[in-house]
């Protein structure tokens, strides 16, 4: 609707405005566990909480080690983050606030499923096996990832916004071929759903039928621009549009997110077709160590979305009802700064990749002429022997 | 077995084959089903090897070069059809930064032995969009290979060659050719993939075509003899990587070189062949390497396209051209 506006001095000016959608529903309001189709397991402040469609039975043992996963998660990337800050990595895309929506997504996983990274997918990448070093070899500058994305089912991380998504789907349509039980888990930001190959993905994997889930996770910025301008739906409802299931979900709730996810593959690899997962979650820390969030986001936010903090919650489950004790969350601590301490003298202690690394594996079937360039390129190389350099 | 085929013809079979020997080759593209593609290259393979070998897929050419890394990190083989040269661009950024990229940033642990099958080139009087010479684009991105078909032959056996390949392949066919015909022995032993061949032995000048152009290289050939010139034509047929030896040997022997393609001139392939055969011949070379191409306009309406084309006489007016240095 257009509506006047009188300036200072007393010229009218008209202002656009848009009807009353609310594009995040509950973005703004403090207390999540009011938000309408969002599933929730346990409260913010630790409660456990029932819903209808999505239950969850987890081990005491299992309930600690999701612990143990998230805190072990966000130390790294505390380290990883003081790494950059020192001059020891190029970049750190950091996932400090998601780690309960990467952590649940990757737990969900059965052996055989295959996850279909951004670049921020440390968390599913720490429940996948991969070592830590072997992603911030990446992040360092001495390769594009270390890890074996075929033997850990955690794909080669993505860069290029969105494009993952159909690889995924891709993926999954070979599964289908070959009558296999798994799925392909796609991991996507709120911006990538504004990309075209997002899109197209989505209408694939409906047509098909394809065994992929997309997890979305809407941190509510893609760098700086917030979600309001990717969407003026809430994006678990674009699933509908495509033909099939959306579903929001706490994003820092670890065991809300274990249970949607699980179901949601469960689901692909009975043959049912994909679900749309929108982790609602907030990115507590920087786009990358390039970035400065206080440009364009009040402090205020961040301060609330403080006390819905992934790991508190757990925390304070556990206590309350006696899973874990003292010892445990010392323990934790403890593992955590060995963690750190590995990570630290393994990236400071990574060497340099050769220079005729570049040309490696280029093609499968190096071809002459890129062979002769790396003739010419160590003899020039070659040619520095000796002379001081 | 010798039969008589054309460059259609010998891609349907060549393909067919391809999918008898290796079940994990699976065809992609936008009406190849069904219709058997708009130029019926596919036909009767769907009908033949099922839905899920031959894929009419929704109508996105990123989602198709998209799915097909997947289906390649699968194991899968896939092979798809862009429906005309000018629609390969929304699938660009698969193409560039996924398709060429993901063997290298993945050490070679995912192979990526995918054929992008793309009709190419003017002639056929369409509309904007249905007529162009993308070849540069890929040919510059490393990680990817390029080739482009002249004849049947080479259409029956290099399309099987590049589906057996283990890297990503542009494969250009030559969509103004397709009806043309020659003898195919499908019992032969093929030339490599990734080799250039003398088409037409000669002393004066080395013709370098490619693809479409070929034909009216050997024609303009033809021509030339009629008036006592000696030209050479070699089909380059790989373009990345560029097979340059049986050049060089040519450029040796004649001292001058000129290179033709409808792709616009400026920083076509014809610069860097240029700048190749000047690099390895200096001293042998009469006359500097002249190109012969498309303007460095937009494709034009078809109306104006033979003014666009390379023809005849403006490969025998470069030939003169050559020969007056």
């Amino acid at each position: 609707m257009r509506e006047l506006v009188s300036e200072p001095d007393g010229s009218a000016v008209p202002s656009v405005t848009t009807e009353a959608v609310d594009p995040v529903p509950g973005a703004g309001a403090p207390h999540l566990p009011q938000q309408p189709d969002l599933v929730q397991l346990l409260s913010p402040e630790g409660e456990r909480l029932e819903h209808p469609d999505y239950s969850i039975d987890v081990s005491a043992e299992e309930l600690r080690g999701l612990y143990r996963d998230l805190v072990l998660v966000r130390r790294w990337d505390v380290e990883a983050t003081a790494l950059q800050r020192q001059g020891e990595l190029g970049i750190w895309a950091s996932l400090l606030g998601q780690e309960a929506a990467q952590i649940g997504a990757g737990r969900a996983m059965a052996d055989s499923d295959t996850a279909f990274p951004t670049y921020r997918e440390h968390g599913v990448a720490w429940t996948r096996g991969v070592d830590p070093l072997h992603v911030i070899s990446l992040f360092r500058g001495v390769d594009n990832g270390g890890w074996d994305p075929v033997a850990t089912g955690f794909n080669l991380y993505t860069v290029v916004i969105g494009a993952q998504t159909l690889h995924a789907t891709g993926y999954a349509m070979g599964l289908q071929r070959d009558g296999a039980e798994s799925a392909a888990l796609a991991f996507l930001g709120d911006g990538a759903t504004s990309q075209g190959e997002v899109n197209e993905a989505m209408i694939w994997a409906a047509s098909f039928s394809a065994p992929v889930v997309f997890f979305c996770q809407n941190n509510q910025y893609a760098i700086s621009v917030p979600l309001e301008r990717q969407s003026r739906v809430p994006l678990y409802q674009r699933a509908a549009g495509f033909g099939f299931p959306g579903v929001r979900v706490d994003g820092n709730d670890v065991l809300a997110v274990l249970a949607v996810t699980r179901a949601a593959l469960a689901a692909a690899r009975e043959g049912q077709g994909p679900t749309f997962i929108e982790a609602f979650t907030y990115r507590m820390g920087a786009h990358t160590t390039s970035d400065d969030p206080t440009r364009y986001r009040l402090a205020s936010e961040l301060e609330e979305w403080k006390l819905r903090d992934p790991i508190a919650r757990v925390k304070a489950y556990l206590s309350r009802t006696g899973v874990a004790d003292a010892a445990f969350f010392d323990a934790v601590e403890a593992e955590g700064d060995e963690l750190a301490k590995r990570i630290r003298s393994g990236t400071v202690e990574m060497p340099d990749p050769p220079g005729t690394a570049m040309f490696d594996r280029v093609y499968a079937e190096q071809t002459p002429p890129l062979a002769a360039q790396q003739a010419e390129f160590e003899a020039y190389q070659a040619s520095f022997e000796g002379a001081g350099h | 077995m010798t039969e008589t085929l054309t460059i259609g013809k010998a891609l349907n079979l060549g393909l067919r084959r391809a999918m008898e020997d290796d079940a994990k080759v699976v065809l992609m593209g936008e009406d190849i089903g069904r219709l058997g593609g708009v130029f019926r290259i596919t036909d009767g393979l769907q009908k033949d090897f099922g839905e899920d070998r031959v894929v009419d897929t929704p109508l996105a050419e990123a989602g198709i070069l998209g799915t097909a890394v997947g289906l390649a990190m699968r194991g899968y083989r896939p092979v798809c059809e862009i429906q005309f040269d000018g629609f390969v661009f929304p699938a660009y950024n698969q193409i560039v930064t996924q398709v060429a990229k993901i063997h290298a940033r993945s050490r070679g642990r995912l192979p990526m032995p995918i054929v992008i099958r793309i009709p190419f080139g003017g002639g056929i009087g369409a509309v904007e969009h249905h007529s162009e010479s993308p070849e540069a684009y890929f040919a510059h991105t490393p990680g990817l290979k390029v080739v482009a078909v002249s004849n049947p032959v080479d259409a029956y056996w290099g399309i099987q060659q590049a589906i057996a390949h283990p890297d990503p392949i542009v494969f250009l066919e030559p969509k103004r050719r397709y009806w043309e015909k020659a003898e195919v022995d499908t019992d032969a032993t093929p030339d490599p993939l990734f080799a250039s061949r003398v088409v037409r032995g000669g002393d004066d000048v080395t013709l370098l075509a490619y693809g479409p152009m070929v034909k009216t290289a050997l024609q303009a050939a033809e021509a030339a003899a009629e008036e006592g010139r000696s030209i050479e034509v070699v089909d380059l047929r790989t373009l990345s990587p560029l097979d340059l030896d049986p050049v060089v040997d040519s450029v040796r022997r004649t001292g001058r070189c000129v290179v033709v393609h409808e792709a616009p001139v400026t920083l076509g392939l014809g610069a860097e062949i240029a700048a190749r055969v000047t690099e390895t011949c200096f001293h042998s070379l009469e006359a500097p390497v002249l190109r012969v191409g498309g303007y460095d306009t937009p494709y034009p309406p078809s109306k104006l396209e033979e003014e666009y084309l390379p023809d005849l006489d403006r490969v025998l007016d470069a030939v003169d051209r050559a020969m007056g240095f």
